[in-house]
């Protein structure tokens, strides 16, 4: 197990280059340059040689990727233009906040999501079946800050069951902070609901068709044994892949679902940073997200190895 | 061996269109997007406004008789903005998936084609694209290029490009060895004919059937951008930016935003049934 978990760490790392130099070129392809798009179109020329130099953009560019690895490798993710402040600092603030409301999302996908998807592979072609599919494609077809909104409206503003501001400053009152937390969590968690719903059971039919299912059935177990044992178990491993996956997705929707509904987080940094044009706090945050994407594909795969002992790196 | 059964499965449209026309969910999804993508091809009969008339004396009226859907903070008429809204997200979606459907087979099928340290690099770089947070990809490069139509649609197809590829790649690998492949190589074929002339036919409907549903991808993508206030600059009216207008008028007026929330939802669910029911349709194992 040891064995398979370093290969797999170091799998990781030429994935890791290939990102932050693809965050590198993407940064480089601006029209003009950094300098220009921070400073807008009116900056004096002088004001725009002093910002390359600041940013090392005068250099030759094999010297500027080296030294963007290098500060990266060390951890200095550089200052951001707007605050001043380290960017790891700007977003260690707000990531707590962050993956509260992920972790919850997931945490709902999943409650909701996995029996869903059981009841509706089981219940193939019927009446709970064709529902549950319709439903599901609804939900996968909302842009997350489309449903934000309408939640927004329904529960918020015109029952006004929930504070409409979300949680303003993080204070300790447990039962306020998961107010705050309900609908920006609920929204993320309904489309995630959808869509391990939909794998679950895609995954599911094709297992119930094998020949040990039949076996299975033939020597007597009881259908819920024969679910929970059998079939959801070596349905794990598609499931897995695509909720891996998926995690792209949560991000970005996570991020929309903060600004809907004023949580502080990575998102609202996005767009701070995005309308400042804070193009280190933006670069910053990318290669935090890459690294995010890689932590949790990695983590993926070693699932596979927990769920399917017969998972073998070589 | 399943991509050789599926490529075969979908090479026969007869077949296909049989499959697709059986499913009581693609009518649904069919006729609604011909619904949208006529509403849109016909907004200047169709709008009661122009789109762009301001009257401040009538803003942020609610639905009524005379604005079926209400007007917004300039007095403008929602309606007429939803209607032709839906030109700018179909114009934005449809370019940008085309042009990623260009670029990403190629890649695609010339990473399948050529193999070796090649198609490592290649699907190397794609899965790390796929990975990376879509709207946060797209979001990245409208940033960097600015909020304009051609930089918005570039963001849009970058982002959908990785998936074409994947696709375009694994029914490559196998047509790569077939006969027919093998026989027009001892003929004298080069590369390039075989790919473009008998790989790439042979592989099309593949690519056809993801079109659907990255399609919806695109056109959430351009709402999300266009919301965040990256998308096409205003006074243009499009779905997101409207959404954006009305997120800010959110208290008073809540028309402002479910209109073009729903019209969004509309688009999406239809090429989702679409694209689902040509995967079903081409893939039979799913059925």
């Amino acid at each position: 197990m040891t064995g398979f978990v370093a290969r797999r760490l170091l799998l990781s790392i030429p994935t890791l280059f290939i990102m932050l130099t693809a965050i590198f070129v993407l940064v480089r392809l601006v029209p003009g340059d950094a300098a220009s798009v921070i400073l807008g179109d009116q900056a004096s020329a002088a004001a725009l040689a002093a910002l390359r130099e600041k940013l090392g953009l005068d250099q030759p560019i094999q010297v500027q990727y080296l030294a963007f690895i290098g500060k990266i490798l060390t951890g200095d993710l550089g200052q951001s233009l707007s605050s001043g402040r380290n960017v790891i600092h700007e977003v260690l603030l707000v990531l707590p906040s962050t993956i509260e409301l992920t972790v919850a999302a997931i945490v709902i996908g999943l409650a909701f999501g996995l029996p869903l998807g059981v009841a509706a592979a089981l219940a193939r072609n019927g009446w709970v079946d064709y529902v549950a599919r319709i439903v599901s494609l609804v939900g996968l077809s909302f842009p997350a800050f489309v449903s934000g909104i309408l939640m927004l409206i329904v529960f918020a503003i015109q029952l006004g069951w929930f504070p409409v501001l979300g949680n303003t400053s993080g204070s300790g009152d447990l039962a306020e902070r998961l107010r705050a937390l309900a609908l920006p969590a609920l929204n993320l968690g309904i489309i995630m609901t959808a869509y391990v719903m939909r794998v679950t059971r895609a995954a599911m039919l094709g297992v119930l068709t094998e020949d040990y299912i039949r076996t299975a059935r033939a020597k007597g177990v009881s259908p819920g044994q024969l679910v929970a044992t059998h079939a959801l178990r070596n349905s794990l491993i598609p499931i897995i892949t695509v909720v891996g996956l998926y995690f792209g997705t949560l991000i970005g929707n996570s991020v929309l679902t903060e600004i809907i509904f004023n949580r502080p987080g990575l998102g609202k940094l996005i767009i701070g940073a995005l309308n400042a044009r804070d193009y280190t706090l933006l670069q910053g945050l990318m290669i935090i997200f890459a690294i995010c994407v890689i932590i949790v594909n990695t983590l993926t795969d070693l699932a596979y190895g927990l769920v399917d002992p017969r998972v073998k790196y070589t | 061996m399943s991509a050789v059964s599926d490529t075969t499965v979908a090479a026969r449209p007869g077949g296909l269109w049989l499959a697709f026309s059986q499913n009581r969910l693609a009518w649904i999804g069919l006729v609604l997007l011909a619904l949208i993508i006529g509403v849109a091809l016909c907004a200047p009969w169709l709008a009661p406004r122009d789109p762009l008339e301001q009257d401040i004396v009538a803003r942020l009226q609610p639905p009524s008789a005379e604005f079926w859907l209400g007007t917004d903070s300039f007095g403008r008429d929602v309606l007429s903005r939803l209607i032709y809204g839906a030109r700018v997200s179909l114009f934005v979606g449809f370019l940008a998936i085309l042009i990623a459907m260009l670029v990403g087979t190629a890649i695609g099928v010339a990473a399948g084609y050529i193999g070796g340290i090649f198609d490592q690099i290649v699907m190397g770089v794609l899965d790390v694209l796929l990975a990376f947070p879509t709207l946060l990809l797209g979001l990245m490069i409208a940033a960097m290029l600015g909020a304009s139509l051609e930089n918005l649609i570039v963001a849009i197809a970058v982002t959908e490009i990785a998936p074409f590829a994947r696709v375009a790649r694994a029914p490559t690998i196998t047509l790569r060895q077939r006969d027919f492949v093998e026989a027009s190589r001892s003929y004298g074929c080069g590369p390039f004919r075989i790919m473009t002339r008998h790989i790439l036919p042979n592989m099309l409907s593949d690519v056809v059937v993801m079109s659907s549903l990255w399609l919806a991808s695109a056109i959430r993508t351009e709402a999300s951008l266009s919301f965040i206030g990256l998308g096409v600059p205003p006074p243009a009216a499009t779905w997101g930016g409207m959404i954006r207008e009305g997120f800010e008028n959110i208290l008073d007026a809540w028309w402002l935003a479910v209109f073009p929330s729903l019209a969004i939802l509309a688009t999406v669910f239809a090429l989702n049934l679409l694209g689902d029911a040509l995967r079903d349709a081409a893939d039979p194992r799913s059925r």
